[in-house]
């Protein structure tokens, strides 16, 4: 499996909203539905506060639960690569996969009933370019990637700095990185 | 001490602010598919055992509820489904890692046999609804053949029902993204709950005095197999990780508390098993529908519960509107009423 990864700098990020508005913009995704979103976390006592802005998608996870539970194979990994994605044609709304994702980032597209979620911008992938969201950012906090490369991006951060995922006690795999 | 909120309100329908992507259609199909076991258990044990005489309407009669039964829950299951359309993707593979995929092959199975149990049966048990079948070609080869081979058809009903009955719980069991199914307790709790339900509903139909004893002989000790399954249950979710312990708080103090306690253990077990004891010792007569009609309803309100509450758990929870209390937390001392970080941000 070639592992896409997407790193995002929460150093850097100012909690803008860039990357949700460019994803709708992107992707068309109705009003009312997100394929992203954007997680304002505040830890310790007044006044010694810390802030921590996190972008946050689905993960697409290299052992993604809600690829196992499809019941039809509309869910599943693009390419032989870790970007999870539906196929309108085969699903059937069940919602199997909604329940299996411990990040509860998938969604039902209204009004025609098919599960959807963030792609990773397959589209653009496919051509060489950045995902929407990562391209947009004003602060340049996101970056995208092959994991496997040694020489890409993203490698090179996870190299260097210190990063954390979200619940990696799923077992799932996640491929955002938030370095902290 | 850590808070986190949305700044981007993520508001995706059925999904925020709890999951709640499964609602009636699923609970029903779930309480009817586990019934359906029930109803092919006892009709082919009965007839292995040979108890055409202590309990007639298990041997030739119930065989028929059992299809019936389960259409009406493959209804609302197809009801559930947001692509109704593409249902036949379920049958064009198989999706080793998914119950779901199994669960829709194990229905396809399930259904020539429950009807073979009825062919096998038809004419000692509805003798007015055999003749029309019987005056129908191939309907008279058909019954023949299969009272010839009503055994075989009894044991090949036996490990289908208990497949049916296990994969419902199952079904739910392998989210391990839903801290309250993720306990492979499930399946064997869901199996002896459709198989008390089966059981309940032959005594509440049977005229027999003999039969409706035997059964509620049998209800009550899958009761108390079930009662132990609970048991078991809470204890493995209790001593378990922060995601089952907050799970089963929703049971023990939380909002299912009432309806997990009051109308399922003790309305749909505890007051049935001691009802089922004071028939058999011959003491209410009157009462004796009460305890079946108990039973059936503790069984969907199991399922209720499980699928509701199962959702809600999760392993990652966001306050998608702003929340004044998670400020409280975050003040010293957690004290409410401090300047600093109220007023305008409340506006």
């Amino acid at each position: 499996m070639t592992r896409y990864a997407m790193v995002i700098d929460t150093l850097l990020c100012i909690g803008c909203a860039d990357c949700v508005i460019a994803c709708k913009t992107e992707n068309k995704v109705p009003a009312g539905l997100n394929r992203d979103w954007v997680v304002e976390a505040t830890q310790g006592t007044y006044p010694n506060l810390t802030t921590e802005f996190r972008s946050e998608r689905c993960n697409h996870c290299s052992h993604a639960t809600c690829v196992e539970q499809c019941p039809t194979g509309a869910s599943h990994y693009w390419n032989d690569t870790n970007i999870v994605l539906v196929d309108p044609r085969k699903c059937t709304g069940c919602k199997a996969c909604i329940a299996a994702c411990p990040y509860d980032a998938r969604l039902i597209m209204h009004p025609d009933g098919y599960i959807d979620k963030c792609t990773f911008c397959v589209h653009r992938v496919e051509k060489g370019l950045d995902p929407a969201c990562v391209a947009v950012c004003p602060t340049r906090c996101m970056h995208f990637g092959l994991l496997d490369d040694a020489s890409s991006k993203v490698s090179e951060l996870l190299r260097t700095r210190r990063y954390k995922v979200l619940a990696p006690e799923t077992g799932n795999h996640p491929n955002v990185y938030y370095l902290t | 001490m850590l808070e986190e909120i949305l700044i981007t309100a993520r508001d995706n329908p059925k999904i925020d602010p709890v999951m709640h992507v499964w609602g009636w259609e699923i609970s029903v199909y779930l309480f009817l598919g586990g019934l359906t076991a029930g109803i092919m258990f006892f009709s082919a044990l009965m007839l292995l055992l040979r108890k055409d005489k202590e309990a007639p309407f298990a041997v030739n009669g119930l065989a028929l509820l059992g299809p019936i039964v389960l259409s009406v829950g493959m209804t609302t299951l197809f009801l559930d489904l947001e692509v109704k359309w593409h249902v036949h993707r379920f049958y064009m593979t198989f999706e080793p890692t998914s119950p779901m995929s199994y669960g829709a092959w194990i229905l396809i199975l399930v259904y020539p046999v429950a009807i073979l149990q009825i062919l096998s049966t038809l004419r000692a048990g509805y003798p007015l609804l055999a003749a029309p079948v019987a005056r129908l070609f191939p309907g008279r080869l058909l019954l023949d053949a299969a009272e010839r081979f009503r055994r075989h058809i009894a044991w090949a009903a036996i490990p289908l029902a208990v497949g049916l009955g296990i994969y419902t719980g199952i079904l739910l069991s392998a989210f391990s993204a839903r801290p309250f199914w993720n306990t492979g307790l499930l399946g064997p709790l869901f199996l002896i709950s459709g198989l008390s339900t089966g059981a309940a509903l032959t005594a509440l139909i049977t005229r027999e005095h003999t039969e409706k004893r035997l059964f509620t002989r049998v209800d009550a000790g899958l009761i108390v197999v079930e009662l132990a399954l609970v048991a078991l249950l809470i204890v493995n979710m209790k001593t378990g990780t922060r995601l089952q312990l907050e799970a089963v708080q929703h049971v023990l103090g939380g909002d299912y508390t009432v309806a997990f306690w009051g109308a399922f253990v003790a309305l749909g077990l505890l007051v049935p098993l001691a009802l089922d004891y004071f028939e058999v010792k011959g003491a209410s007569r009157r009462l004796v529908l009460v305890a079946p009609v108990l039973v059936l309803l503790g069984g969907y309100m199991l399922r209720l519960i499980a699928v509701d509450l199962g959702q809600e758990t999760t392993w990652i929870n966001y306050d998608s509107e702003f929340n004044v209390q998670l400020l409280d937390r975050v003040r010293v001392g957690g004290e409410s009423g401090g300047p600093v970080l109220t007023g305008k941000v409340m506006q």
